[in-house]
């Protein structure tokens, strides 16, 4: 067994590693600007310029709580799902496997570009909220909804690690939109599930972008369905062990 | 084991799929030295390599780097390395992607010193993307001297480079093995080999088939080749005791013989014009060649 080594050449390491990875993903464009840009749009168009006003459910707060959630799914499931698929296919993962590199920095860089990402993606979705959409929340929901969309990025950063593990860099891309896209409108993202048949309203329990859009809900003060501790567990529960799975795929050998 | 050795397999076995990769071998590196592996395609050279970086683990036997098993992160920031593909980020500039290797290690080389060392200079700001491929193997070789590695791994590491780049690069490498460094190579390039090695490891079919010295490795052939200008034919030489083989390549004769002596005798007795003569013992090439097909 190899003891995990987290010294100060360690520390320093993972702290640069963190802001090279940010920096490398914000200079892809294909990545960067859907990413922060697409949450923002879509919801303008359908939360602010398409809403009728004076509807029951106030569209704006409801969207601004669900975007979020489908803003930080993406820099976890593309961040890592298309990069580590790349990684491996070009020789970058063994290489730095053979370099010392220090072990939690693969990992750990990747997360923090992640959450720096969600971070950003959630502060312009209330800002625009805030006052294009004409949300009214107490300081302390504006902040438990961004605390919880940044830690929200991490069972999407799992599930990327294990499209990452599974998938080639040529067809990477392609999976994560299939995974993305579908599992947003199952979950309820971009328009309430009770316009949706009751069957996929029923399975929606599956998808951790829908726990973590209850949890959205709830923190905006919308209800939100079933208990905050149940959609926790789910999501800790899903993350550690999507995670654990896409690890020890990454330290089989090739 | 000695202090002086670097990098051992002992006994180390690894199957790959349905395919024997590598079978007992037994392998030194000791510090200071350039080892070269060599060995056609599929030989197990690359496998070997995985061994002692950690990226195999053996099925058989052992490996070690510094004492150590090399999944320790002590044992690997003493080694530097280079590897036969490596795609790099490619929106990162130079002088990024140096940053975060040498982040790896505590007592790194300065920026400066890496870039004068690798002939990279110019390239700092450039993105990785922005280079030309030659310029891409300069940067993976600045990565992998950028800790002070006291061992260099470097797998076909002058692939895509152009003539002047790859005398440069042996000249680099002189200059790190004269400052204590030990170098892992494997090239296809013998001249590289020639060049470089004090030592020589043949793989073949997974085992190591020969080991020694690039004077000794030549010496496993006894043959000498003998060149002459000569208008004498192939065939009536050909026809003469120990000589092996005889081409013509236009007007010159190329003959192979384990004892050389008494073929220059007939030869020079039998064409009085015959001009140009050259001896010379095998080269590498024919060493291998030799080696491989005994061991096959």
């Amino acid at each position: 067994m190899t003891t995990t080594t987290f010294d100060a050449i360690a520390r320093r390491s993972l702290a640069l590693e963190a802001r090279l990875e940010f920096l490398r993903l914000l200079r892809t464009p294909s990545f960067a600007v859907p990413a922060l840009a697409f949450p923002v749009l879509f919801y303008l168009l359908f939360g602010v310029l398409l809403a009728k006003p004076g509807s029951a459910m106030r569209v704006a707060q409801y969207l601004m709580a669900t975007y979020s959630v489908f803003g930080v799914m993406a820099p976890g499931l593309f961040g890592f799902g298309v990069g580590v698929a790349t990684e491996r296919d070009k020789g970058l993962l063994a290489l730095r496997r053979a370099l010392p590199m220090p072990p939690l920095n693969y990992v750990g860089g990747k997360l923090a570009m992640a959450m720096l990402f969600a971070a950003i993606i959630v502060t312009l979705l209330c800002i625009t909220g805030a006052t294009v959409g004409a949300v009214h929340l107490e300081v302390t929901q504006w902040l438990s909804l961004f605390v919880l969309m940044v830690f929200g990025a991490l069972p999407f950063c799992a599930l990327g690690l294990l499209i990452g593990s599974f998938v080639n860099g040529q067809a990477a891309p392609a999976v994560v939109n299939l995974i993305y896209l579908p599992m947003a409108l199952l979950s309820g993202l971009w328009f309430p599930l009770n316009l949706l048949p009751l069957a996929i309203q029923k399975l929606a329990v599956l998808w951790p972008a829908w726990h973590l859009a209850q949890l959205g809900l709830a923190a905006t003060g919308q209800g939100g369905e079933g208990s905050v501790a149940a959609h926790l567990l789910y999501l800790a529960v899903f993350t550690v062990a999507v995670g654990r799975w896409a690890a020890r795929r990454l330290q089989r050998e090739p | 084991m000695n202090t002086q050795t670097v990098a051992q397999l002992r006994g180390a076995g690894k199957q790959r799929g349905a395919i024997q990769a590598l079978a007992e071998v037994d392998l030194t590196i000791a510090a200071g030295e350039v080892y070269a592996l060599l060995g056609p395609n599929g030989a197990g050279k690359t496998t070997a390599i995985s061994l002692l970086l950690g990226l195999l683990r053996p099925d058989a036997g052992e490996a070690r780097l510094f004492g150590l098993p090399p999944q320790d992160l002590a044992a690997r920031r003493r080694i530097g390395v280079m590897l036969q593909s490596a795609g790099l980020p490619d929106t990162l500039t130079v002088a990024e992607l140096l940053a975060q290797v040498r982040s790896y290690y505590a007592q790194p080389r300065s920026l400066a010193d890496v870039a004068a060392l690798a002939g990279i200079e110019p390239l700092l700001g450039a993105r990785y993307a922005q280079l030309s491929g030659g310029q891409q193997r300069r940067v993976q070789f600045a990565l992998a001297i950028c800790g002070r590695p006291e061992l260099l791994f470097l797998d076909e590491p002058t692939v895509g480079m152009d003539t002047e780049s790859r005398e440069q690069f042996w000249r680099t490498i002189r200059e790190l093995v004269a400052g204590g460094c030990a170098v892992v190579l494997t090239t296809h390039y013998l001249e590289e080999a020639e060049a470089l090695a004090q030592r020589i490891g043949v793989l073949m079919l997974g085992r190591l088939v020969a080991e020694g010295s690039l004077d000794a490795i030549r010496a496993r052939v006894g043959q000498r080749q003998i060149r002459c200008v000569s208008s004498l034919s192939a065939e009536q030489v050909r026809a003469w005791p120990l000589v092996q083989s005889v081409q013509r390549e236009g007007e010159r004769l190329h003959i192979v013989t384990p004892q050389p002596e008494p073929v220059l005798r007939e030869l020079l007795a039998a064409d009085a014009q015959l001009r140009d003569l050259e001896v010379q013992r095998a080269g590498l090439a024919e060493a291998l060649q030799t080696i491989t097909r005994e061991a096959a």
